[in-house]
């Protein structure tokens, strides 16, 4: 078991490849609070996703839509009737803006994480595997990035990006790369520690002997180790790329309403409804961010706590794949209430 | 023989004396590599600043574009020097910035230092009041939850941190505003302090900018509870958020030294379960905490911002977000270069308090 743990991370080799999968295999592994919060998890995370694949058919208007056959929509209407959550200061209908915005908060996610995590990857490869001057470099530099609120980052990319006027679907492009920049340096440390440490592995010295070349050392033998805790940070920077949306949403360096829609913008627009009691135009993207980032954390969190064994629920900590004999939770129980 | 018996003190003696010196000047050495790498950290930081905000064009051109005819612009651009090589600039920028000088803003003409110091203040105030705010709440929870891991108080706290982790600061500022402003008139909806205080603060003299500080030294009762009133929802919408984290953190921490085996033995000689884990467990539990604290810092700053600007809280933040749209990146540049000083000396702070605190963070 020992010699084989690093080339084999996820679960029993021979079971099923759809056993094997990240999440699956890991509520196969989870018991009593932990399989609760992973299953709530994975119970909002689906409906976001849902309804994002399916909001032209589930919203009742357009974002941008301000009127209908019978005329304009009225403005901060509430909630009721023909507008289920009310209506906006600009007269938008509230829910179809909650709807549509699940779609800006995927193509975000989907674009900053698969950006961050390529660049990330590639340069934490290299930094780790060729060391000395380049690696000191690019880790100051991502020390640096990484110590600096988030947000300001961000803040700064969009103004490069987009000089702060964000349209269309460069919107959505300026916020990703703006978030991807905050994140880069997080899979470049978690890449760069795993590949330094797996550099000094026998099956590494032994591929070199073989005459294996750099380049395939590190994308066949090294790529595929290290990017084992990947699956991790994905979830919990999907939340933290939702979260910094909204913000930079909320500073008014949101996609324009009638480009798409985006809840840290819309949250924007209701702050000053807030102070006269108008509450729909508010709480409900608000719901919506907590909902959707509550999702991906509790799944990323719960990832998390069953890939650490001192973490993990106590009844299986016996041993590997197999439940624990009795002896050792009884054993822990005794010790506890002693 | 005698060489023999000589051999191994002359050995140990040649063992010893590297390993004192490590021992001795560790600390100060320490501590001199971690300040002298404070200044690397700020240059990065200043140079990706600069860099990239000029990639976009010069400052006037953004602040003042389509407003002022072209020949105008031109004109204001070539005086204030904006149409020389950028890597002169550069230069000149971090020349001006050892000697203190941020420049002039661009959007309402003032000094970018008076600036910073007048809304720095603010900032600070709201950070400390949210900090404490934090710690009372986060640690003393993340003790409960680690004594009573998987049972019900461990759950209810667990979700509940990564509810506080789940709400963007300023959703839960305006849920906070809605109830306990709007609805139940219990507070004010917004600003630092009604107006009447504002003005009997400022006028104190040398004032620190701390509202409630300045409020508690001049003995004026009133002002300090109209302060208070307009601290409590900004502090409670930053705080909980922070909560959040430290009750993970200490959570975690505190279950890892519960299983050390000196608290078994502790628990064995019969020591209450409360100070086991309020003194034995908590206290190594502590490095990391103060560690990761550091980090939190700038994620505070980052919540600062939209904090302020919920709650129309006259602080850096505040400023950023007006200056924003305004589209003076003078000032933007000022204070991100400013905050970027603030988080790396914290951050070389937060390493001297852990260095001190336990001897093996220097190795």
């Amino acid at each position: 078991m020992t010699a084989e743990t690093p080339l084999e991370p996820v679960a029993n080799p021979r079971a099923p490849f759809f056993r094997r999968l990240p999440v699956v295999s890991h509520f196969n592994k989870s018991v009593g609070l932990q399989r609760f919060m992973l299953v709530v998890g994975l119970v909002l995370t689906g409906i976001f996703l849902l309804t994002a694949l399916t909001a032209p058919l589930l919203a009742p208007y357009g974002f941008a839509q301000l009127s209908d056959a019978d005329g304009s929509f009225p403005t901060q209407q509430a909630p009721g009737g023909k507008h289920l959550l009310g209506t906006t200061v600009g007269g938008y209908d509230v829910l179809s803006r909650v709807i549509w915005g699940t779609q800006t908060a995927l193509l975000v996610i989907i674009v900053a994480v698969v950006l961050s995590i390529f660049a990330g990857v590639i340069l934490g490869l290299v930094s780790g595997y060729i060391g000395g001057w380049l690696d000191r470099i690019l880790v100051v530099v991502a020390d640096a990035i990484y110590a600096f609120p988030s947000l300001l980052v961000a803040i700064v990319m969009a103004i490069v990006i987009s000089g702060g006027q964000s349209s269309l679907l460069g919107g959505i492009l300026a916020a990703a790369i703006s978030i991807t920049v905050v994140f880069i340096p997080q899979y470049f440390r978690v890449i760069r520690a795993e590949t330094i440490r797996l550099k000094a592995e026998p099956f590494v010295e032994s591929a070199k002997v073989v005459g294996a070349s750099n380049i395939r050392i590190m994308t066949r033998h090294i790529y595929r180790n290290a990017t084992r805790t990947l699956p991790l940070i994905f979830t919990l920077n999907a939340s933290e790329s939702i979260l910094t949306l909204a913000g930079l949403g909320f500073l008014g360096f949101g996609i324009e309403p009638s480009s798409a829609a985006e809840w840290g913008f819309d949250l924007n627009k209701a702050l000053a409804d807030t102070t006269s009691g108008i509450w729909w135009t508010g709480l409900f993207p608000g719901i919506a961010i907590v909902w959707t980032v509550l999702g991906l954390t509790l799944v990323g969190e719960s990832i998390n706590d069953l890939n650490d064994p001192r973490l993990r629920g106590r009844r299986r900590t016996g041993g590997g794949s197999s439940p624990a004999p009795v002896t050792t939770e009884a054993l822990g129980a005794e010790v506890r209430t002693s | 023989m005698t060489t023999l018996i000589d051999a191994p003190p002359s050995d140990a003696d040649a063992l010893l004396p590297p390993r004192k010196k490590q021992g001795g000047g560790g600390l100060g050495q320490y501590i001199l590599v971690r300040f002298l790498l404070i200044f690397p950290t700020i240059l990065i930081l200043v140079t990706m600043v600069f860099f990239l905000m000029r990639i976009t064009g010069d400052p006037i051109t953004a602040a003042m574009g389509g407003r002022l005819p072209p020949d105008q612009l031109q004109q204001r651009i070539h005086a204030a020097g904006y149409d020389r090589p950028l890597i002169v600039q550069y230069f000149e920028y971090l020349g001006q910035l050892a000697t203190g000088n941020f420049g002039t803003t661009l959007s309402d003409n003032r000094k970018v230092t008076e600036m910073l110091t007048t809304y720095g203040s603010a900032t600070l105030e709201l950070s400390i009041n949210a900090l404490i705010i934090a710690l009372l709440v986060g640690i003393p929870l993340g003790m409960i939850a680690a004594q009573r891991r998987d049972h019900l108080p461990d759950a209810v706290l667990r979700v509940l941190a990564i509810l506080f982790y789940a709400t963007p600061v300023f959703f839960a500022g305006m849920l906070l505003k809605l109830v306990f402003s709007v609805w139940l008139g219990w507070l004010p909806v917004a600003g630092r302090a009604g107006t009447r205080t504002e003005l009997s603060l400022t006028a104190l003299e040398a004032p620190t900018g701390i509202y409630w500080l300045d409020a508690l030294r001049s003995g004026n009762m009133a002002a300090f509870s109209d302060v208070m009133s307009h601290a409590v929802l900004p502090a409670v919408a930053l705080g909980f958020l922070t909560a959040g984290v430290f009750l993970r953190l200490v959570r975690t921490n505190v279950i890892g030294t519960l299983g050390k085996d000196y608290v078994e033995a502790g628990r064995s000689r019969g020591v209450s379960e409360f100070r086991l884990v309020t003194k034995h467990a908590y206290k190594p539990a502590l490095i990391p905490i103060i560690t990761v604290m550091g980090l939190q810092i700038a994620v505070m700053l980052g919540g600062a911002v939209l904090t302020e600007k919920t709650f129309e809280w006259k602080g850096l933040g505040f400023q950023l977000a007006n200056y924003l749209t305004a589209r003076d990146f003078v000032a933007v540049q000022g204070i991100v270069v400013l905050l970027a000083v603030i988080v790396a000396v914290t951050n070389f702070i937060v390493d001297i308090i852990a260095a001190l605190i336990d001897p093996r963070v220097r190795y």
